[in-house]
């Protein structure tokens, strides 16, 4: 870069904290400058945003970009480490693009007990916490907004959640808080083991850049897979993967609206992030070692999300368990090791923003309007309000996965990935894996068809029969989706950008390297035996090159 | 260069490239619809025809386009037989450097599969297509055009979106513009006033659209685009009246019943993909027929597909969503679940066809999957179609039973017979479910019992077209379904038994199925026949009158369907009908359809037998005239409204009576599905899950949280209180300020504490896991 931009990301990632901290200050009475002030911040963000898409150079995607490198916490050294490459990109831009959307659908819904001005200000606090956690290069730093996001969500859900909110937002806190714990544990493990001097940073380091080039190579084997299996409750958790799925039934359910399509469309990325931006790269040969039970769990969850949706009378939380299968689509992309499965676990993240953040703002657009989302009760909304019932057709085809439309992007690759997956993998175990998961896709049918059907068709039930209240999309409705729907179509016709995008940064993360340097490739060797030795190999490798 | 130069060098043969203007342009085919598609939805409803000419004016196009493709196909085709010509008149000379000289000859062999094509599989080519000329093939391939750009790259493989025209594609484009443009035009009429005029036919739109882009396919991920785009569309279509529960039922089962066979596709194509190492339909069809796959890998590969074709072309078990298809509106009967759609599982494993071939050993043998679902199902929905009570339904299963020969047809290798069949069923079948419909728009009905009979007084036209595509679905001389059955019969190589000659293998059981399946369809049409046009009427016209015909927007398609379905079995004659010379009409469509290429294997075709042709046809005729007998001699005197007789055999014979049963609940296969299965699925077995999730994992959660918080609250109250430390208490007072906020809403919110004790925890972890790993 010639010119230097690195006050780019750290404006994105405050911004919204200032604006938060402006709209606390004002007064209660001027609700509209509190909307102004939030709206406005949350779209000048969103314009640094573009201004990124627009500037980054996509020929390095690889490489981070607007890089800032500063101190922080000297005694650990733990700096702050802020970058974008290829991998972050997609997400940062998922977050700028929802964050202001779920913004104007508020405007228009504010959640009982009314209170603008702070929910508001939590939504933007929330904002600062993902972007954050997507941009930084140091895992302290991560881990601090990695739980700067818990707060507000839980607050949200907490005050403004359902009936059963109390117990739904202490699970959720206190669950992923679980899954941090074990993280951070992870994490000190790796700042004392790793050797930064193979990189010729400090022994101990934090900083991500070191870690995933070869400071954590040296590692012993057993300390490795104990250091991911930490890192595996912690993202898992957050993704969140069977059997660690249980409080997101119950926090999406409880959430209001914006709660639920922020907390699917991005928070649960956190944690898939975490594994392709920091389990991966740092730990391949413990990655190699867990990926078939990775692999598993996903294979579950796919099924076994599939099936939960099968059994549930309510709407918001038939959505909410279709979260746990596709995110098994991702999480099972993700574990064949292999570019091609990881590009399409990125493409599946965004996708599943996209269309799982839409089916629930859908589903609070109907709770508005019916008071209730018992599907036994529902139905006929495509005569009450026809355009809100075909938007709901429209997303129901897309989340299961209906070529042409964003979802399949996802979906697909990440089956046929899982055919192939990286040599070191044990290959007939992950082509079972291959036959699950396209089971999933006809239980996904089964459950999105079945949900169509019961609210959507037919003729409105006598309790619903013309009632004012049911009324086709309004106009700040319309504002909040619009984006979203062009985008699923956009992406579902041409997915490449996203896929050239994610492409050279997903082959650097897969590459056993030091310092840019490869040394060998041991996820491709054929065979859990000699990827054991060849990782021995990378080891004196390593060891012979610490200071 | 090299490679062109040492396969020139071998032998008389070579490839031409295909091109014209029309057929490299012929991605604007299945581009109009869908900008009409586009246009219907955002300005449809203001138009003066409420979206439809859109709809009409764009596939009008797609079609004079179609034809003009077809057109230059068959110069393309004449262009190699005079390039063959003059190839043997050259034959003695040099060819060593032909390809400098001959403009013709495709310069470049883009394809790096191709290059890899050893000389000794190329001689074999040459001595198919030297083997075949004397039937009339040519034998200078000729390469399709493909256009194609990089729609998305992914770990280091690109992914591209294009077309490939070859006589297959444009045989398909011609049959389905021209089907969609009779059923855009009869739609006007028939949907009149429809609460979802507009709706209708946009998703009309989208449907050729995609079935178009589905056919053009260059790469198999296309294919499966296609194949799911088409299958969202009939969903659509299927439930056009979704307000009642019955049709979203019978849309929802259509859509999932071929995500059952979905599945296979995803898994065959994978595993196509990855053995081939390219999408590219062309390089997956070399490298199978080049034994550059494995059998075992081919083997599986296809059966996955069958699965495919098993659902989306109706074949057993797959094939009960067909019929209770029929609840959408009948145009779309014709079009998308006769003439179609349903034929892509079909198109499918003709354009793949190196893989089955290969696949399935169909050459040499006389047992495959694919021949015995095709001929199970031409059977089995053959006399499914006797008791069906509803018009469309009898034509649904028959629909089934037409494809389960087609599907036969490829699984004994006889390609050009089904591919034809495929084209000659589209005509006759349309004018038959169109012909229904117009039956029904008059006397709002489709139970032929209780509301038709006598319906030839009240509707001539629709009377006249509805008996010329039945006889060319029962297959009787000369009519278009005649010549293609013949061609499925002599192409099973069965008849070589009986002194004719064979095929690519001898698949006696497809033949003898066959057969039957011929005398089913010529029995359960005469009863259709009856039923509708026959005896007397019984419906109720609610005192508007006698039924009467249907407007010219309905009978004109209906004529034109006819007229197909009369000329469209002259296209292939059978080699040495009539004449004796290859350069006349014989074969013609076999000729320019069947391509002549690396990437299709080189299959064998049967000798036509007139003896075969002679009993096939008395067999048909037997079946018309018992049927014929029955109803229009004993039923008849019985009673003019009589539809069956009071003392028939199913009341005599307690066998009759079961098989009857048997039939009626449709071999029980929808119990199976419905009841057992889908709602097994979604009850017990999803219940079970929840219940799972509910009382085993989320409960053991609830548990690790309260007896953590038993445990938090003994630590705090014991120990805590006691022995603060200083960490402790500052992150409490941090919290405190959170906790004023939050007291109102948790009443007994203890965040604080139990975070202090998890980052307490985490630190003796951490220390342990650094201590002791």
């Amino acid at each position: 870069m010639e010119y230097d931009n690195n006050w780019l990301l750290s404006l994105m990632v405050f911004l919204p904290l200032i604006g938060a901290a402006v709209v606390m200050l004002i007064p209660k009475a001027q609700e509209e400058l509190v909307k102004a002030v939030a709206l406005g911040t949350t779209l000048v963000t969103a314009a640094l945003g573009v201004f990124m898409l627009f500037d980054f150079d996509y020929g390095k995607s690889g490489d981070l970009q607007y890089v800032v490198d500063k101190e922080w916490i000297n005694v650990i050294n733990s700096r702050y480490i802020l970058g974008v490459d290829g991998m972050s990109l997609p997400l940062i831009a998922l977050t700028l693009l929802i964050v202001p959307l779920c913004l104007v659908y508020t405007f228009g819904h504010f959640p009982e007990p009314r209170n603008p001005k702070a929910i508001l200000a939590l939504i933007l606090i929330l904002e600062t916490g993902m972007i954050g956690t997507f941009a930084s290069q140091d895992l302290i730093l991560f881990f601090v907004f990695f739980e700067v996001v818990l707060l507000p969500m839980f607050f949200m859900i907490a005050v403004w959640g359902g009936d059963d909110r109390r117990y739904a937002s202490l699970k959720f806190f206190l669950y992923t808080m679980f899954g941090s714990a074990l993280m951070l544990v992870s994490f000190l493990a790796l700042y004392f083991l790793a050797d930064g001097s193979i990189v010729g940073d400090q022994a101990n380091t934090f900083s991500i850049v070191s870690l995933s080039e070869g400071a954590s190579l040296g590692i012993s084997r057993s300390a490795q897979l104990w250091i991911f299996a930490g890192m595996f409750v912690g993202f898992g958790v957050k993704v969140p993967m069977f059997p660690f799925h249980t409080w997101l039934p119950d926090a999406h359910t409880q959430a209001p609206t914006v709660g639920s399509v922020i907390l699917a469309a991005v928070l649960l990325k956190l944690g898939t992030y975490g594994f392709i931006r920091i389990a991966i790269p740092m730990l391949p040969e413990a990655a190699s070692a867990w990926a078939p039970f990775i692999g598993l769990l996903a294979v579950i969850g796919i099924i076994y999300g599939a099936l939960g949706c099968l059994a549930q009378r309510d709407m918001k939380r038939l959505i909410a368990f279709s979260s746990v299968a596709h995110m098994g689509f991702v999480m099972l992309g993700i574990s064949t090791l292999t570019d091609f499965g990881i590009n399409a676990a990125i493409f599946g993240m965004v996708a599943h923003g996209l269309i799982t953040g839409m089916l629930f703002f859908i589903a609070g657009s109907m709770k508005d309007r019916y008071h209730t989302l018992d599907m036994g009760r529902l139905g006929g909304l495509l005569v009450s309000a026809p355009r809100l019932g075909w938007i709901l057709g429209f997303s129901a085809m897309a989340s299961l996965g209906l070529p042409g439309l964003a979802g399949f992007w996802g979906e697909f690759p990440a089956i046929l990935a899982s055919y192939n997956p990286a040599s070191i993998l044990p290959e007939s175990t992950f082509r079972g894996y291959m036959v699950v998961a396209a089971l999933g896709t006809v239980l996904a049918a089964g459950y999105l068809l079945w949900m169509l059907q019961k609210t959507a068709m037919g003729n409105p039930k006598e309790e619903f029969a013309d009632n004012e209240e049911i009324t086709d999309v309004k106009k700040h409705e319309w504002i909040a989706w619009a984006p979203i729907l062009a985008l699923i179509l956009l992406f579902g016709l041409y997915p490449r950008p996203i896929f050239t995008t994610t492409d050279d940064a997903v082959v650097k993360s897969l590459t056993v390297d030091i310092q840019g340097e490869e040394i060998e490739n041991c996820l491709e060797v054929e065979g859990a035996d000699l990827g054991k030795e060849c990782f021995a190999n990378v080891r004196e490798t390593a060891e012979s090159m610490k200071e | 260069m090299v490679a062109l130069s040492a396969l020139a060098g071998e032998g008389p043969t070579s490839l031409i490239q295909a091109g014209g203007w029309f057929l490299e342009k012929a991605w604007i085919i299945p581009a109009l619809p869908a900008i009409s598609f586009v246009l219907i939805l955002f300005f449809g409803k203001r138009m003066k025809y409420k979206g439809a000419e859109f709809g009409i004016i764009s596939i009008a196009v797609a079609f004079i386009f179609a034809i003009c493709c077809v057109g230059q196909w068959i110069g393309q085709v004449n262009n190699a037989d005079s390039y063959t010509e003059k190839q043997q008149y050259h034959d003695e000379e040099k060819h060593s450097d032909k390809a400098a000289h001959e403009g013709i000859l495709n310069e470049e062999i883009q394809r790096t599969s191709f290059n890899e094509l050893g000389v000794a599989s190329s001689e074999e080519i040459v001595v198919s297509a030297l083997a075949e000329e004397k039937d009339g093939y040519s034998s200078v391939g000729i390469k399709p055009v493909i256009e194609r750009f990089t729609w998305w790259e992914s770990g280091g493989r690109s992914f591209q979106v294009g077309i490939m025209v070859d006589g297959l594609a444009v045989m398909m484009l011609f049959v389905v513009t021209a089907i969609s443009l009779l059923v855009h035009i009869y739609s006007t009429e028939y949907v009149a006033g429809d609460r979802r005029y507009t709706h209708y036919f946009a998703f009309l739109s989208l449907f050729s659209a995609s079935m178009l882009f589905f056919v053009l396919s260059e790469n198999i991920l296309q294919t499966i685009v296609g194949w799911e785009l088409v299958g969202v569309c009939s969903f659509a279509l299927i439930g056009h009246w979704w307000e009642e529960k019955p049709n979203s039922d019978a849309a929802l089962k259509a859509f999932l019943t071929n995500r059952v066979g979905d599945m296979g596709l995803l898994v065959g194509m994978i595993v196509l993909f990855w053995s081939a190492g390219s999408w590219s339909i062309v390089d997956i069809n070399n490298a199978a027929i080049n034994n550059e796959i494995g059998q075992s890998t081919l083997l599986i590969a296809s059966l996955c597909l069958t699965a495919a074709v098993m659902s989306k072309s109706g074949q057993f078990i797959l094939h009960t969503w067909l019929p209770d298809a029929m609840a959408g509106p009948t145009p779309v009967s014709a079009l998308i679940h006769a003439a179609t759609m349903v034929v892509a599982g079909i198109y499918m494993v003709a354009r793949l066809y190196g893989v089955f071939f290969e696949g399935f050993d169909i050459a040499g043998s006389s047992f495959n999957v694919l021949a015995l679902v095709g001929s199970v199902t031409l059977v089995g929905a053959g006399l499914l179609a006797f008791v069906q009570d509803d018009i469309k339904k009898v034509l649904a299963y028959s629909t089934v039973s037409q494809l389960g020969y087609m599907v036969m047809a490829l699984g004994v290798g006889a390609w050009t017979a089904a591919v034809f069949h495929l084209f000659t069923h589209a005509f006759f079948k349309a004018g038959l479910f169109l012909g229904a419909g117009s039956v029904s728009h008059s006397v709002h009905s489709f139970d032929m019992k209780k509301s038709m009979g006598g319906m030839r007084k009240f509707m001539p036209t629709t009377y006249k077209t509805f008996i010329v595509c039945t006889i060319a679905l029962m297959g009787l001389p000369p009519l278009a379904g005649f010549w293609s059955k013949d061609e499925i019969l002599v192409g099973t190589g069965g008849w070589g038994l009986f002194g004719g000659t064979g095929g690519n293998g001898t698949y006696v059981f497809a033949l003898v199925m066959g057969i039957i399946g011929a005398a089913l369809t010529c029995a359960y049409m005469t009863r259709v026949i009856y039923l509708t046009f026959f005896g007397e009427f019984r419906g109720d016209t609610h005192g508007h009158g006698d039924p009467h015909e249907s407007g010219k927007r309905i009978t004109i398609p209906l004529v034109i369907l006819a007229v197909m379905a009369t000329g469209a079995g002259f296209l292939n004659f059978p080699v040495g009908f009539l004449t004796g010379s290859k350069a006349g009409w014989q074969e013609r469509f076999g000729h320019y359809v069947e391509p002549v290429a690396t990437y299709f294997p080189p299959i064998a075709h049967g000798t036509p037998s007139w003896s075969l042709a002679i009993f096939s046809t008395v067999v048909a005729i037997i079946g018309v005239s018992a049927a014929g007998y029955y109803f229009f001699v004993k039923v008849n005197a019985q009673s003019p409204a009589a539809t069956e007789l009071t003392n028939g055999l199913t009341e005599k014979s307690k066998v009759a009576k079961a098989g009857h049963t048997l039939l009626k609940q449709k071999y029980y296969l929808d119990h199976l599905y419905t009841d057992i299965i889908a709602n097994g699925t979604k009850g017990p077995v999803a219940d079970a899950t929840y219940w799972t999730n509910q009382k085993g994992i989320d409960e053991a959660v609830n548990q690790v949280g309260k007896q953590t918080a038993r445990a938090a609250t003994f630590v705090y109250e014991k120990i805590d209180q006691n022995m603060v430390d200083g960490v402790v208490n500052l992150s409490g007072k941090a919290s405190e300020g959170l906790g004023e906020t939050t007291r109102t809403i948790i009443q007994r919110g203890k965040i604080h504490q139990y975070a202090a004790i998890m980052f307490a925890a985490t630190t003796i972890l951490a220390g342990l896991l650094i201590v002791f790993v």
